[in-house]
């Protein structure tokens, strides 16, 4: 530690670093424009001059570029310092109009008065951030300063499109005045809902589990170009280890219980919605996702111009109830719809059209949260939404998107030009769930969500012992039922564990050793393994432990010497002869 | 062969006990209809079946023979239907060079949520036995081969689907 007075006041620093972060650190605050803390200091704007040494033999320094040394005298706040700080915004601010509008609350907040906004004029201030971000961050130097004096500025190796530019967005990132601009930033996406862009590092939502940050190592810098680093070197706790690897593990268990969720269904099959071509056509879930305080627009509404939207339409049934898709209801899309609705409307306060076939409000509270969401003036409509379009047919029509439906109730066709149009998608099975259950050793129904062992009796078992169903991977349902559902499968699966023991089924195969050939046919025909064919003379052994009991094995003895318990050979030719005795007599 | 309108085949199925047995019940509670003429036999698994049960269900009275089971891929025991697959195949050779027509033995398979395929297969294969006739067996004459309960079944169901208009 290093021991700095400032302002009068005893200061400790830790060595190795600046006067500016050592004030900023005992919650000095001195301005800065071209200072980031995860950069090599530049010295450019001059704003965080302080002033140092004994009085009668100060100088002035720049604080960001300045070691820190024991017994150092600083004043930050000082008449002289305060004031050269203003010349140099003036000055900055004269010599770089088109930064004026963006530096502006930074001028006040030191007394200075902003010139007019030029925005026409280049924002650029040079203060080189972009530059040290393009060079010690990204790793790549696709830019730099350029030109001297009057000329200089920042850019490509003569001017040209860049090759090494790995379009990272760090620099736009930086940039104090907004003078770089990306296009196109490819949209980070860490789910299908991203409504805007990402860091490579970050919690993909507010309540992962562990709530810890994950690397994207598609998009991270550092596994890109071996630069950056940032993350670790300001991880307090140096948790950060870039040489983590995806690891298997192997962990020996007695029951599964199998959570594994559902997706929805992607609306982009439906041409007749232009899902993924118009505009302000978006899923429930991307509106749940803009809704929320954490989400991209800080749980604001809005249409893709930055617009709140002044009617909306939410369309039920997308996906479900349909012979060409999923034949089945997904239950819980009229109670969310509602809930869409009643969210919208307090947001917004925009019109809001509701386009269903049944409302399906069958749950505890339900009932009342629709009738309130009908007291809330939700248009409801019932028919199913046919398109939405944006040919106008009609004045009121232009610029927006227009809903086409059927009203049943009224008996007429209406066409409804709404802002926003929400999509309430069904549920269906993971797209893996076919592969899940293969290796699993479990069923899937007609649905293809997995198969129960009882439609009424057994909801949370499958016909594999030990392998329970928790929540909509079972089949679409809400919070209350998946939640019961998984104490039911949890209940399940300890009392298994609890038992300590477990009943075997007794059909497994045994050899008569002493009749067995030695043919070896029998001993590939076990998918366990479970048969040895070694000895002298050479038989064939099974072990009962291991045994299943499928009887391949009992079949493919030529010798009829393999008995599978249960399911003999006498056994299943009685079972024929005593089928057919009405016949055969 | 004889083939008179009367001739109510006798089917014998063998049915898996993890796939196609759940069909058959699934059928069950879904009150599907289908003709009453196939008599289950439950295995651990289609693998189990060793190719002289066909034979000797011809043998002892059975028009036809189905062996089900589960999907290939989500066999229970891993691959016990491939080993159904290859020795149903084998045995139809055989029946073949008996001179027996090997139509009367159907492969299908069934998963547990496949209650109306289960259905669809006894009502498609009781029509393909119906028309092959019954089976010939040695000093059976072919007319008083389907047993009392069974025609006496057939024709309620026929009856009552007569009363439904269905025809």
């Amino acid at each position: 530690m290093v021991r700095l007075i400032i302002n009068g006041r005893e200061v400790e620093a830790l060595e190795d670093t600046t006067v500016l972060q050592a004030a900023r650190r005992a919650g000095i605050d001195i301005p800065t424009l071209c200072y980031h803390e995860a950069l090599s200091p530049y010295g450019a704007c001059r704003l965080c001059i302080v002033e140092t040494g004994v009085r009668g033999a100060t100088k002035l320094a720049a604080s960001c570029a300045m070691p820190v040394e024991e017994g150092l005298q600083v004043l930050t706040h000082s008449p002289r310092v305060l004031d050269a700080r203003r010349r140099v915004m003036e000055t900055l601010l004269r010599r770089h109009p088109g930064a004026v509008e963006k530096l502006a609350p930074l001028a006040r907040s030191m007394g200075v008065e902003p010139p007019e906004p030029a925005p026409g004029e280049d924002p650029c201030i040079l203060c080189g951030l972009c530059v040290r971000t393009c060079e010690e961050i990204a790793g790549v130097r696709a830019i730099s300063f350029v030109g001297r004096g009057d000329e200089r500025k920042v850019s490509t190796p003569f001017d040209r499109p860049s090759d090494t530019c790995i379009a990272c967005g760090a620099c736009a990132y930086v940039c104090p005045t907004g003078a770089i601009k990306i296009e196109q930033v490819e949209q980070v996406r860490h789910s299908e809902l991203v409504l805007g862009p990402n860091k490579a590092i970050n919690v993909p939502f507010l309540q992962a589990v562990p709530k810890t940050p994950v690397i994207d190592t598609r998009y991270c810098i550092h596994f890109r170009t071996g630069a950056c680093s940032v993350c670790q070197r300001f991880c307090e706790p140096g948790a950060i280890d870039y040489s983590m690897e995806e690891k298997e593990e192997e962990i020996e268990v007695g029951t599964i219980v199998v959570a594994t969720g559902f997706q929805t269904f992607n609306p982009s099959r439906l041409a007749e919605y232009g899902y993924g071509k118009l505009p302000n056509v978006i899923t429930s879930l991307e509106f749940e996702k803009m809704s929320n305080a954490g989400g991209p627009t800080a749980g604001q509404i809005l249409m893709t111009d930055g617009r709140k939207p002044q009617t909306i339409a939410i369309l039920h049934c997308v996906g479900s109830r349909d012979e060409n898709n999923l034949p089945y209801c997904s239950r819980v899309c009229c109670m969310y719809s509602l809930k869409t609705a009643h969210l919208a409307k307090e947001k917004t306060s925009a019109k809001i059209y509701e386009l269903y076939i049944d409302m399906r409000a069958f749950g505890k509270g339900y009932e009342e949260f629709y009738k309130r969401v009908l007291s809330e003036d939700v248009i409801v409509i019932r028919g199913r939404g046919a398109e939405v379009t944006t040919y106008a047919q009609s004045p009121e029509e232009e610029g927006k998107l227009t809903v086409l439906c059927e009203d049943t109730l009224m008996g007429k066709r209406r066409r409804l030009p709404v802002d926003m149009v929400i999509l309430s998608v069904g549920l269906q099975a993971q797209a893996d769930a076919a592969q899940l259950a293969r290796i699993l050793g479990i069923s899937r129904s007609a649905d293809g969500f997995f198969m129960e062992r009882h439609a009424k009796l057994g909801p949370v078992e499958t016909n594999t012992d030990g392998i329970f169903l928790a929540g909509a991977c079972q089949g679409p349902k809400d919070i209350p039922d998946a939640v019961a559902q998984g104490g039911a499968a949890a209940a399940g699966a300890l009392s298994l564990i609890d038992a300590g023991e477990v009943l075997l089924e007794p059909f497994t195969a045994v050899i008569d050793e002493e009749r067995c050939s030695g043919c070896g046919i029998c001993e590939p025909m076990c998918p366990y393994r479970a048969i040895t064919y070694d000895g002298e003379p050479r038989v064939a052994k099974i072990n009962e432990a291991v045994c299943k009991g499928c009887g391949a094995c009992a079949a493919a003895c030529p010798g009829g010497v393999i008995s599978a318990r249960g399911f003999t050979d006498a056994q299943v030719l009685a079972e024929i002869e005593g089928a057919l005795a009405p016949v055969a007599a | 062969m004889a083939n008179n309108a009367d001739f109510e085949p006798t089917l014998i199925g063998f049915l898996c006990r993890w796939c196609s047995y759940q069909g058959a019940d699934l059928a069950g509670t879904s009150r599907l209809k289908y003709p009453p003429n196939l008599v289950p036999i439950r295995v651990n698994c289609s693998g189990r079946l060793d190719p002289v049960f066909i034979l000797h269900a011809l043998r002892s009275g059975a028009d036809g023979v189905l062996v089900a089971g589960c999907h290939p891929g989500d066999c229970h025991y891993h691959d016990g239907n491939y080993k159904a697959l290859r020795r149903v195949v084998m045995m139809k050779k055989a029946l073949e060079t008996f001179g027996i027509d090997p139509r009367r033995v159907k492969l299908q398979w069934i998963s547990a949520s496949e209650g109306e395929l289960f259905a669809q297969t006894i009502r498609s294969f009781v029509e393909e036995i119906k028309a092959l006739g019954p089976m010939e067996r040695e000093g059976k004459p072919a007319a008083a081969q389907a047993p009392a309960e069974v025609k006496e079944a057939a024709l309620h169901a026929e009856e009552a689907r007569v009363l439904k208009g269905e025809g």
